[in-house]
């Protein structure tokens, strides 16, 4: 698929400008116009769908589409029952909206690497990265809202005062381990939105990268490596978009829980 | 591949995506699904109840054939009890028929013997009668031997 301009800059050429985004602004002002486009078209695509049923919801027999919502509507309510016993009525909105948002971002990367970028070419785009996943800022952008809601519930459902004590004397309960109490927590807590964005945006990245790479093989060699990878790679948008959900899950009820 | 701008603009998107989920998407369908687990169990209950209904009815109904079976056979028994009764019945009262119609029988016999016995000895009284009197060739005042025929008389009774 490599085109001939491509073929002219090296194939370092080709991957560095697949992996550009198409971007406007300096520095931190710098924004990405194919992720929050992409992410905003998947994401409308996904309300659109997910509205449309929703209009139609009946108790009664329900049609295809209805029947295909309902099943994620109850797969995602199964996964949230079994994790959070509390009563938030956040946590399943939110838990689909992460499913259905991350499996679209993901899916992007099934569309064949060049078609994308080539038909942007035409329309006067020289860069563009289609898939949000492969953007730390779309995963950073998941995992710090979902950060944010862990301190918010922990400090609404704990309260400030228990909070602070489960940081200062959590794990070791006692007065001398308050430091390494609280450097400990830190780490827990920030692990938990670094490790969300990364492990999303790293097993995307790699394997759009695995992508560009067979795009620069000879173009009988494209298929024989591509299916394979792509049959694979529908797996793996899957889970990476299920672990996402079930980690959210998982720290918000933990958020909620009290010691 | 730096962090920037872009970030916050993907935090608003995702707030937006997740509020109108909220409010407009997970309620309704969920709704939906509820309502319609319930109408399941509801249907299933319904169903239970109805085939526990339709095995009470088949008992009540077996209760009822064979209790009509039982009356019916008892009227069976009851009628031929009765027809038993009656045949018996008419045989007594034709027995009886026939005793009192043999006694009456009887008692016209004996009545007849009787009245033939008084016409003989009226007749062997006259005999008697004629045959003394011309034995003696005289009359016998009747009224004055009254006593002693009527007396003869009754010894031939």
């Amino acid at each position: 698929m490599a085109t001939e301009a491509h073929a002219a800059e090296g194939a370092t050429g080709y991957i560095i400008h697949h992996l550009t985004p198409l971007h406007v602004g300096e520095g931190f002002w710098t924004l990405h116009l194919d992720t929050l486009f992409f992410s905003a078209v998947l994401g409308g695509l996904f309300v659109w769908f997910f509205k449309t049923a929703a209009e139609k919801a009946t108790s009664d027999v329900p049609n295809l589409l209805q029947s295909f919502v309902e099943m994620l509507i109850e797969f995602v309510d199964t996964q949230v029952k079994d994790s959070f016993h509390g009563h938030n009525k956040l946590i399943a909105p939110l838990a689909l909206t992460i499913f259905c948002w991350v499996f679209l971002w993901n899916f992007m990367d099934l569309f064949p690497v060049d078609i994308l970028p080539l038909i942007g070419s035409m329309m006067g785009i020289d860069y563009l990265r289609v898939v949000p996943s492969t953007d730390l800022n779309a995963t950073f952008a998941l995992s710090i809202t979902v950060f944010c809601l862990i301190i918010f519930y922990s400090l609404k459902v704990k309260g400030p005062i228990h909070f602070a004590k489960e940081l200062l004397l959590h794990p070791f309960n006692h007065w001398a381990l308050i430091p390494f109490n609280l450097l400990l927590n830190f780490v827990e807590y920030l692990a938990k939105p670094i490790s969300l964005a990364l492990r999303l945006f790293g097993n995307l990245y790699a394997g759009e990268l695995i992508f560009i790479l067979i795009a620069l093989l000879p173009w009988y060699m494209q298929p024989v490596l591509s299916f394979p990878w792509a049959i694979f790679h529908i797996l793996i948008i899957t889970l990476q978009a299920f672990i996402f959900m079930v980690l959210t899950i998982v720290y918000l009820s933990m958020a909620h829980e009290d010691h | 591949m730096s962090i920037n701008a872009t970030l916050i603009g993907q935090m608003i998107t995702f707030a937006l995506l997740v509020w109108f989920t909220m409010k407009y998407i997970w309620p309704p369908l969920f709704d939906s699904l509820e309502e319609r687990r319930k109408k399941i169990a509801d249907g299933l209950a319904a169903a239970e109840k109805g085939q526990e209904n339709m095995h009470l009815a088949e008992k009540k109904a077996k209760n009822v054939i064979k209790e009509a079976k039982e009356q019916s056979s008892e009227i069976v028994n009851q009628a031929q009890k009765r027809a038993n009764e009656l045949i018996e019945e008419s045989k007594d009262t034709a027995k009886k028929e026939g005793e009192r119609m043999i006694l009456a029988a009887k008692a016209q016999i004996e009545q007849e013997i009787q009245q033939a016995r008084e016409s003989l000895r009226q007749e062997v009284a006259a005999l008697a009668f004629s045959a003394a009197e011309q034995i003696l060739g005289a009359e016998i005042d009747k009224a004055k031997h009254r006593d002693i025929i009527s007396k003869v008389s009754n010894q031939l009774g």
